[in-house]
């Protein structure tokens, strides 16, 4: 077995020192009703070439994003990633290395979150960030746990624009822990709907922009409505490219920011893994949840950095944590950094201009088809439509002739009563041609 | 200057006590990197949690030694939390409690019980 | 002759004292210091070649930025040699033994890494038409399947997103199940002082209140004390087996037939399941939920930190509660079940958007299959040898926590052998980083003091133990002997000495900040 260095003489040697007369004697304290004297009924061992075979057969039976058009967002973005971000990610002592807990010879690590943290906050216009959580939906669930704990105040309210998914991973945590939710029914354009729904027991209201139906909004009215009833201001963001073109969280007055980081630097990998990027105001910072980094000097009073404010954590402070927890997105947020640093601001800013404009085209030409209507009035990469028919139906239909034409909103909240309604997400690896087979295999397919 | 068998310190004038962690408990601690003082107007009942003391590596109730009510927070400990390890049973008090029930001062340790007290630690 | 000697010398002069020899410019060598992106990027630099957009009518006037966001650029060549520098200062698996117990610090087979980013597997959305993804969903059907065979479990939700993630996955099903039954009142859950911070941490996150188990003196599960706090008032029990003192909860069995006698279901935080991954089938033992670690028994690379993946297995009794999604499977292919209506309107919710942890189910696939059954039964036990011989090779200058009988994959010492010399656990492990090693896991458990545990795996040689266990002997003996200066300022070869947690904690610096006037925008 080629990961396995000990030899048979090694075992017997080593069972020697141990003072033991087989590997039996040391599973010793295993009940006997547990114990086996045969493998369990799997395949045995096989070599490269073998595994390669069937990890092959399956990819093969999956149609990749690179293959033809597609227009799938709803919180997953295929962007470009220059490929020194997977070179890099892949060096030794990044993917290898565990939690920089010792942090005289995890420099390269620490060093990275400071830059990652640095970045989030510039992004999303707050005070500090961490150094990530799992997910933009699980960043979410945190964020209202916090702002629980910040307001001591028992409810959330959702807008009707934050994605249906991200509902359900704020549902499970919120419900776990006694915060009630109200979201409000699927709304393409009224995210400002949750100003109503604010009352003296709200903790927070969480709002998404670009939302789900790809509708960007200014929150800054949001915010005054919540700040007035001494509720948070939660902004979600799905996509991480709309930074560089809109106006950032915190200019619009938001306490705590959370975001799906994926689309910088990161593939899409059927979902995950992803990495969820967390900002807030300073002042909340020891209820925030995950790590943090912060910079220091060692003994000789050279620039270092280390974890810090640890006593938040489940290692340290156990059942009063501020989230359990533990292991992150470390990977993919260097893979953010990475592609980050590349950008800089000025990539960044063409970067999201360029599918801004790709989304426009994207509408222009879909908006000339008789029966198909554009229904998001403000948005960055992607947008609702309107079908004649069963949006689901639709896009199997186009999928059969090579196009992923998007996603049935019904598929992330099924009785919505928006069956008609498709999501059509557009980034700067559209091409031109993509957009013209699109708008005339739609047409064809709503006649 | 009264004790308490969890290293807190009580000092009473008129019907207001000031309360800190000892000069043994800010030794054990280590170095204290941030307290969490109590809300003016909060009643606490002996007891009770009263603040949070943190080191880098731990995080220490610190128990209300007294029942009454929050009356003053130590701001100064913010910026400087360091002065609890500088001076504990002085600068370094955490809170003004208005005491409800002066009798409980009486039945805390003086300084020579607590230092016998220590002594067996 | 023609005397040529022109040649430069060819052999070291000879050496004088270099203590304390420093460079002129403040680096060591081949070790820089590495400025922050923000000290070594432009405003206007950019490592990327994009089309220009092409102006057309936009309806977000008043939307838009108009302040500068300060981001720094890099060129290509300026990123790769920041980021190539910064991974220099990093401690990895494939530099050398990473001992860290409880963390299963093994290689990291790179043909997983192959797979994983094989366009069908990599470069496919969560959200595409399930038609078009059906080898993604059979892969997570043929892992469900290989997790379920190899514990013994009926059911898994795969979705949990690490470890701590699992746990909560696991007590909301639990919770479900209480109240579906009507049992909602049931709200303790009881876990030994030696487990992860994640079981109280995640048990307070369900409103549970957490109430400690006692420890016997060998390091197990106290049966009588358990047997005393459970009642009708208790929903679960979190116990990690085998347990975070490197040891098998001999008890299990009754542990289990105790704790449904009660009423409770049994928790098991599966983060050792790496000792007994093919021998020992946590469903013969009467577990109801267990967590697995990806990152830790099925080898995807930590990171850094993450990510992760911490798939569930679940009982009869669990399994209608289970999260969504889920895969099915019928004459017309795969199908992922997003929604929990219908026959699943028991599912107690989803654990986060999508699917899961796609990344990590191929790489732990490609993982499963290169060992086999037959393998992976030969990984619990290889990583129970070495972990005994490391131990069996230390006991006599150090101080074994539970000396009586086997350990499982990890060895545990306290600091009793430290005492009267000076030296802290926190000492010995910064000296081991001088010599090479990343430290073990110190003080934890919490019920051993000054705890020392080491998680060898599976992965390490026999050579590459010796040398570790040689380096561990040989400062065993100057602590003993009292070399002190060697252990107090420990790390001296690292590329930074201690740093300070103290300030780092005092005055928060969590990101970068102009120490010039702010940068203008770009353009």
């Amino acid at each position: 077995m080629r990961y396995l260095p000990l030899t048979p003489e090694d075992r017997a040697d080593m069972l020697g020192v141990i003072g033991a007369g087989s590997i039996d004697e040391l599973f010793v304290d295993v009940p006997a009703v547990a114990r086996r004297s045969e493998p369990v009924d799997l395949p045995h061992h096989a070599g490269e070439i073998e595994v390669e075979r069937e990890l092959l057969r399956l990819s093969r039976r999956n149609r990749s994003a690179a293959e033809g058009p597609f227009f799938v967002g709803a919180g997953a973005y295929r962007h470009h990633v220059p490929a020194t971000v997977d070179h890099i990610i892949q060096r030794s002592e990044f993917l290898t290395s565990y939690t920089p807990y010792q942090p005289e010879i995890a420099q390269g690590t620490l060093q990275v979150l400071f830059e990652f943290q640095s970045q989030v906050a510039a992004l999303t216009g707050m005070d500090v960030a961490n150094a990530s959580l799992y997910d933009g939906s699980t960043a979410t669930a945190e964020a209202v746990m916090m702002a629980q704990r910040v307001t001591r105040k028992n409810k959330a309210v959702l807008s009707g624009g934050v994605h249906p998914q991200y509902v359900g991973a704020v549902e499970t945590l919120a419900h776990a822990a006694g915060v009630a939710t109200l979201r409000l029914p699927a709304a393409i354009d009224a995210e400002d709907a949750v100003i109503a729904a604010i009352d003296a027991d709200t903790a927070c209201v969480v709002v998404q922009t670009p939302n789900v139906f790809g509708t960007a909004t200014d929150v800054t009215k949001i915010a005054e409505a919540a700040h007035a009833a001494g509720a948070l201001l939660i902004v979600v963001t799905t996509e991480a490219v709309s930074y560089g073109l809109l106006k950032s969280p915190g200019a619009m007055g938001a306490d705590i920011a959370v975001a799906e980081g994926q689309s910088i630097g990161n593939g899409l990998n059927f979902g995950g893994p992803y990495v969820g990027l967390f900002a807030c105001k300073e002042k909340f910072v020891r209820q925030a949840p995950g790590r943090l980094c912060g910079e220091t000097v060692d003994a000789d009073g050279k620039r270092g950095f280390v974890l810090t404010l640890s006593t938040r954590e489940q290692h340290i402070r156990r059942d009063k944590a501020t989230s359990n927890i533990c292991t992150n997105s470390g990977l993919c947020a260097l893979a953010f950094s990475i592609h980050m640093s590349l950008l800089g601001e000025q990539g960044l800013r063409q970067l999201a201009s360029l599918n801004h404009q790709k989304a426009l085209a994207t509408a222009k030409a879909l908006a000339a088809i008789p029966g198909v209507e554009i229904l998001t009035p403000r948005f960055f990469n992607e947008f609702a439509v309107r079908l004649p028919k069963d949006a689901a139906e639709v896009v199997e239909t186009l999928a059969a002739h090579g196009v992923i034409a998007g996603v049935p909103y019904s598929r992330l909240e099924p009785g919505s009563g928006l069956d008609d309604v498709l999501l059509v997400a557009t980034t700067e690896t559209t091409l031109d041609t993509d957009i013209t087979f699109f708008a005339k295999l739609l047409a064809g397919a709503v006649q | 200057m009264r004790f308490t068998k969890d290293h807190e310190w009580v000092a009473v004038e008129g019907d207001i006590a000031t309360v800190g962690i000892t000069a043994y408990a800010a030794e054990q601690l280590g170095d204290v990197v941030f307290v969490e003082v109590p809300e003016v107007g909060k009643t606490v009942a002996q007891g009770e949690g009263l603040a949070v003391v943190e080191s880098v590596k731990a995080a220490s109730d610190v128990y209300a030694p007294v029942s009454g009510e929050v009356v003053e927070a130590n701001a100064e400990l913010g910026d400087a939390p360091e002065t609890v390890n500088a001076v504990p049973e002085a600068g370094g008090w955490f809170a003004k409690l208005k005491l409800s029930n002066p009798a409980e001062v009486d039945a805390l340790m003086d300084r020579d019980a607590y230092e016998a007290f220590l002594s067996t630690l | 002759m023609s005397m040529n000697n022109v040649g430069r010398p060819t052999r070291p002069e000879a050496s004088n004292d270099d203590a304390g020899f420093a460079s002129l410019s403040g680096g060591r060598g081949l070790l820089q210091d590495e400025p922050l992106i923000f000290e070594l990027g432009g405003w206007t630099k950019t490592g990327v070649d994009l089309p220009d957009a092409v102006p057309a009518d936009s309806a977000l006037a008043g939307l838009t930025r108009d302040e500068p966001i300060g981001l720094p650029g890099l060129s290509e060549p300026e990123a790769v040699r920041h980021y190539v520098r910064l991974s220099q200062k990093n401690h990895a698996i494939d530099l050398a033994l990473y001992p860290l117990g409880s963390c299963t610090m093994k290689h990291n087979p790179r043909l997983n890494e192959k797979m994983a980013r094989l366009p069908g597997l990599s470069d496919i959305h969560p959200l595409q038409p399930q038609s078009t993804v059906q080898g993604a969903i059979e892969l997570m059907d043929r892992l469900a399947h290989w997790l379920k065979t190899l514990t013994g479990m009926p059911a898994v939700a795969l979705s949990p997103k690490a470890g701590a993630h699992g746990e909560l996955c696991g007590l909301l099903a639990i919770r479900a199940a209480h109240e579906a039954a009507g049992n909602g009142h049931r709200k303790t859950v009881l876990a030994p002082t030696s487990a992860h911070g994640t079981n109280p941490a995640t048990a307070a996150f369900c409103g549970y209140t957490v109430v400690e188990i006692a420890q016997t003196d060998d390091g197990r599960v106290d049966l009588a004390d358990l047997e005393s706090k459970l009642g009708d008032h208790v929903a679960a029990i979190m116990v990690t087996n085998p347990n975070t003192c490197g040891l098998f909860e001999r008890d299990v069995v009754e542990i289990a037939r105790l704790t449904h006698a009660a009423g409770a279901y049994f928790y098991c935080d599966g983060a050792n399941f790496n000792a007994i991954v093919g021998r020992v089938r946590p469903g013969d033992l009467g577990v109801d939920a267990m967590h697995i670690n990806l990152h830790k028994t099925f080898s995807t690379p930590h990171g850094g930190g993450g990510p992760g993946a911490g798939p569930v297995v679940l009982s009869e009794a669990l399994a209608p509660f289970a999260p969504t999604p889920w895969v099915v499977h019928d004459d017309s292919g795969y199908r992922l079940v997003e929604e929990a209506v219908g026959p699943a309107a028991q599912a107690f919710g989803r654990m986060s958007a999508f699917h899961g942890q796609m990344g990590m189910y191929v790489r732990a696939y490609a993982y499963m299959l290169s060992h086999g059954a037959d393998g992976l039964r030969q990984v619990a036990e290889d990583a129970v040898l070495n972990a005994n011989y490391v131990k069996a090779r230390l006991s006599d200058l150090m101080s074994p926590a539970f000396p009586e009988g086997p350990c499982m994959h990890e060895a545990l010492f306290d600091d009793a052998w430290l005492e009267d010399t000076g030296v802290t656990t926190l000492d010995f492990a910064k000296a081991m980083i001088d010599e090479g090693f990343h430290p073990m896991t110190m003080y934890f458990p919490l019920v051993v003091h000054g705890a020392m545990l080491i998680e060898p795996t599976e992965t390490e040689s026999k050579a590459e133990l010796d040398r570790f266990i040689d380096a561990l002997r040989l400062l065993a003996e100057a602590a003993k002997a009292g070399e002190t200066g060697r252990f107090k300022n420990a790390p001296h070869l690292a590329p930074l000495k201690r740093l300070d947690e103290t300030l780092a904690a005092r005055k928060p610096k969590l990101k970068w900040k102009p120490v010039a006037p702010a940068p203008l925008a770009a353009e």
